[in-house]
């Protein structure tokens, strides 16, 4: 795109915030009541995640794994990418973290078996994307009908993937953690672009979750080497 | 309000100011105001329909009807252009679902833009847009943004000489480029120039209205209220009492007077969700348009508020 350092993140908006809500409100209606079925697995994950049996913990893997590729298919490329064009590009990204996830479940590449510091951030993104990230939508005064729900909306579902690697150790972190990570923020970009409030909710699981990054990493390299 | 020596006066040089536009003035019983084409003297009412963003609806069903009302509420009172483009998302076939729903009025002035850095995909997505409008060739084919500009031109001017297509243009935002699109209306045949101007954004009339006039060359008038952000602005001010001088009953209407007042504009595109807006946009023609001390007194009220 010629001169494209004159372009600011409105020029890039190409729907209005009616339209962009009235999206879910759509995408809720056609996929209920599948949003009990989402919601319950990502209880299961939180559970799993909070009991820690190491026999298990693939099945997180696993769960996240259909609900990325799911997600990324009914609501990017089949619903987003008719009013956002971008979307159809963003879609694949949504293909590959499943692919990712499901690589680390089928290797078993990922371990929930050690406390660490940071592990309360990690269960309260978790659990606002699960219980808190529904409730945006009547609090703005949206109604339930355009809440957003983990496994059927992107954001929940990013950032329950974030607050699940936070407490999660394993070498595949790396490689999960950047569609999150991005979808994250390009979700806040756009809410913030379109004004809306709840931009904050992105933004923050993104603080957060680098805060909690930070905050290991420097315990570690603090706590005494092992005998 | 009342008639004093001074506002009469005001008036009347105002209408002696319009009386050198080259527009047929009062209009005919229903139909909104009128300006030639300068490549062909075709008449075309001076303000049309934007789709950025208003039409961008996707598949919601609900949000299509209210835009074929829109589209409905734009013919009925005497509109013919409207304007989309391929990077608009859903916009198109958007347009093409309100066609066939009013049974395709056969007053649409069709522009429609092509939008590729691939020279060679052009035709295909010309194509493809002709499709989601259901029309059998577009009135007017811009090249979007200046992308790719020297290969699509040569494409549009192609399809114009073969009959498929009736005028050719380019279109920039923003006052982006103005360099390069001033240098593409010296030099290329084009019949229509689409760019921002409004009553803040004044720019275009430095050199690119001046020279549109020059070289006969139709303007469009895009972003007429900074994408919505000016009438949101304006939303709770109390009009000035001047503005009723001008027939003018919203701050809208005011200010698609303040661009149409320019003699080198054609067309106006504002965008809208709301039939009573189309209406209220289409009157704006009507009545008397300000002089060129009216338009400045416009322009540095807004600009003050």
């Amino acid at each position: 795109m010629s001169e494209w350092w004159t372009y600011r993140a409105e020029n890039f908006l190409l729907f209005s915030p009616r339209v962009y809500w009235r999206m879910f409100e759509l995408h809720n209606a056609a996929l209920w009541p599948l949003h009990l079925l989402t919601l319950a697995s990502g209880l299961i994950i939180l559970l799993l995640v909070a009991w820690r049996p190491g026999l298990w913990t693939r099945w997180i893997a696993l769960i996240l794994a259909m609900l990325w590729i799911f997600v990324g298919w009914s609501f990017l490329w089949n619903r987003y990418s008719t009013i956002n064009w971008a979307a159809t590009y963003i879609a694949p990204a949504f293909f590959v973290e499943g692919v990712l996830l499901l690589v680390a479940s089928l290797g078993d590449a990922l371990a929930f078996d050690r406390r660490q510091p940071a592990d309360g951030i990690g269960y309260l993104i978790l659990g606002f994307a699960l219980l808190g990230q529904p409730l945006l939508a009547p609090l703005q005064g949206r109604g339930w009908a355009s809440s957003e729900v983990f496994g059927i909306a992107p954001d929940p579902t990013a950032m329950a993937t974030l607050g699940v690697l936070l407490l999660a150790r394993g070498r595949l972190l790396p490689w999960l953690l950047p569609v999150p990570v991005l979808w994250c923020l390009l979700s806040g970009m756009t809410l913030q672009t379109m004004g809306e409030p709840q931009a904050w909710a992105p933004y923050a699981a993104l603080a957060l979750a680098a805060a909690a990054w930070v905050w290991t990493i420097i315990r570690q390299r603090g706590s005494p080497p092992a005998a | 309000m009342r008639t004093t020596r001074r506002t009469f006066l005001r008036a009347s040089l105002a209408a002696a100011a319009v009386a050198q536009l080259p527009i047929s003035l009062h209009a005919e019983q229903g139909q909104p105001v009128r300006r030639p084409i300068p490549s062909s003297r075709e008449e075309i009412p001076i303000v049309g329909l934007g789709t950025w963003i208003t039409f961008n609806v996707g598949n919601d069903p609900v949000l299509r009807d209210e835009c074929a009302g829109v589209m409905a509420a734009f013919f009925e009172a005497g509109g013919r252009m409207i304007d989309s483009s391929p990077m608009y998302g859903s916009s198109q076939p958007v347009v093409g679902y309100g066609l066939q729903k009013l049974g395709r009025p056969s007053a649409l002035f069709s522009a429609e833009k092509v939008w590729t850095s691939s020279a060679a995909s052009g035709p295909a997505q010309i194509e493809q847009s002709r499709r989601f409008w259901g029309v059998p060739k577009f009135d007017l084919l811009q090249v979007h943004n200046l992308l790719t500009w020297k290969a699509h031109l040569q494409t549009l001017f192609q399809m114009k000489a073969a009959g498929t297509v009736r005028y050719v243009g380019i279109t920039t935002s923003e006052g982006r480029r103005h360099d390069l699109l001033e240098q593409i209306m010296r030099n290329e045949p084009i019949d229509f120039v689409q760019f921002s101007y409004n009553v803040v954004d004044r720019e275009a009339e430095a050199r690119l209205l001046p020279l549109a006039k020059e070289r006969g060359i139709a303007v469009i008038v895009n972003r007429p209220f900074r994408q919505g952000a000016l009438t949101q602005r304006l939303k709770n001010k109390p009009q000035p009492e001047w503005a009723a001088e001008l027939g003018a009953s919203s701050w809208a209407q005011l200010m698609l007077k303040f661009i149409l007042s320019h003699p080198a504009v054609t067309v106006a595109i504002p965008a809208t969700t709301r039939a009573d807006h189309v209406r209220e946009n289409l009157l704006a023609a009507a009545g008397p348009l300000p002089d060129t001390a009216m338009r400045e007194r416009i322009s540095a009220h807004v600009k003050a508020l």
